[in-house]
């Protein structure tokens, strides 16, 4: 299903010396269907985020569609600690340090389990703290970490709070079904074996806060109440996508 | 040799491996990432560490022959041949890097020889033994069968 939001993917530089690491890093990350660049140096990290700090457009439109963005943007940073010249460290704190850059996520991999190392590098911003060799199930916390933002921006209604952190993407039929199971007595089609793209909700929801968002096909895009989006602090902004 | 006796000789043979701590889970990973879309990803990722190994321990040896030793730089080879067979699964090379890294802070040239001695042993061993198990795979699927290891490997 060609949607704009799902084709513009999660976007992840990864930096590590080693080329059997990066070669790991590569196929994991792809694995997991994200878009993937390597580089072998925190130097040449920076050189490929500098790259595109003056392309990035700052979009005042109430509508963006990420196909818009034709730049390479990076999601994401992935990098190794231990790397000659500049370390993980130095390339975090060089990224937390650009006013353009910082709200990229970094996660840093290490083979040595250093308490401290692993301190100092949460302290100074990084997302997450990978212990290498870094396996599949490392690679899927990466989901939470997504700074993209679909401001697709219209008032809509908003859902009550749930209880525990949660991403529901479900159509109108299945909502229905889950809260009135005569909805099929009553003669509603269960056979329908694609989801309406206008019956799309994507719902986010966590202790403080439940975000719902309405797909629009003439947009392309997904909708939510503009003053719940104000809520959600800049760190948390989260990419709404769906992927079949 | 029929496909059925072939799987049974590479199943036998990899959890022979496993049994002796030539390899460890990382491998069984490895083979996780190995699809259609790339089917041959173990093999490039096995060989990158083959050459990558024989680069740093040719490092290496050249490193302690010289007249003054840079244990510096001799710590940071070791800790790349650490990294790098632990990426891969292969438990003894990974090992073997350990008191090497010790006599290197400890600027033992002697014990770093004994170490640099034991690591290309390991290397090796696990270099002939990963070559016939691929042999071992060749042979499975011109035969028309197929490795799926992680099905295997529980």
């Amino acid at each position: 299903m060609g949607m704009a939001v799902e084709e513009s993917q999660f976007h992840v530089l990864a930096v590590d010396d080693s080329i059997i690491d990066r070669k790991l890093i590569e196929r994991l990350l792809k694995t997991s269907s994200y878009q993937v660049t390597t580089v072998d140096s925190g130097s040449k990290a920076l050189e490929f985020l500098g790259l595109h700090e003056n392309d990035r457009i700052t979009p005042n439109e109430t509508s963006v569609s990420p196909k818009l963005h034709q730049e390479v943007e990076v999601n994401l940073v992935i990098t190794d600690y231990c790397m000659p010249g500049m370390s993980g460290y130095d390339l975090l704190k060089k990224i937390k340090e650009s006013s353009s850059l910082k709200n990229i996520p970094v996660v840093i991999m290490s083979s040595e389990d250093v308490p401290s190392r692993i301190s100092r590098c949460l302290e100074e911003g990084a997302e997450e703290f990978f212990l290498k060799p870094v396996r599949l199930s490392d690679v899927n916390k990466l989901h939470l970490m997504r700074t993209k933002c679909c401001k697709n921006i219209q008032n809509q209604e908003t859902q009550e709070n749930k209880e525990s952190p949660e991403i529901q993407l479900q159509t109108a039929a299945q909502s229905n079904n889950n809260n009135k199971r005569k909805a099929i007595d009553e003669g509603i089609s269960p056979d329908r074996t694609r989801p309406r793209y206008s019956d799309l909700t994507l719902t986010l929801t966590s202790t403080s806060l439940s975000l719902s968002t309405k797909y629009s096909p003439s947009r392309n895009s997904f909708f939510c109440d503009r003053k719940k989006l104000s809520e959600i602090p800049a760190e948390y902004q989260v990419v709404l996508w769906y992927e079949n | 040799m029929e496909v059925n006796q072939l799987q049974r000789t590479f199943l036998e043979y990899t959890a022979a491996l496993f049994r002796e701590g030539f390899l460890d889970s990382q491998f069984t990973q490895l083979y996780q990432l190995q699809d259609e879309s790339n089917p041959k990803f173990v093999v490039e990722v096995v060989s990158l560490f083959f050459d990558d190994s024989e680069r740093l321990i040719n490092d290496l040896t050249r490193a302690l022959d010289e007249p003054i030793v840079d244990f510096k730089k001799i710590d940071a080879h070791v800790h790349q041949l650490k990294g790098s067979s632990s990426s891969i699964g292969a438990h003894r090379v990974k090992n073997s890097c350990l008191p090497f890294r010790d006599f290197c802070e400890a600027q033992n040239t002697d014990g770093c020889l004994r170490c640099l001695q034991q690591v290309k042993q390991e290397y090796l061993l696990i270099k002939n033994k990963l070559e016939d198990l691929f042999q071992l795979e060749k042979q499975i699927v011109a035969a028309g069968g197929s490795t799926n290891l992680v099905e295997w490997m529980l």
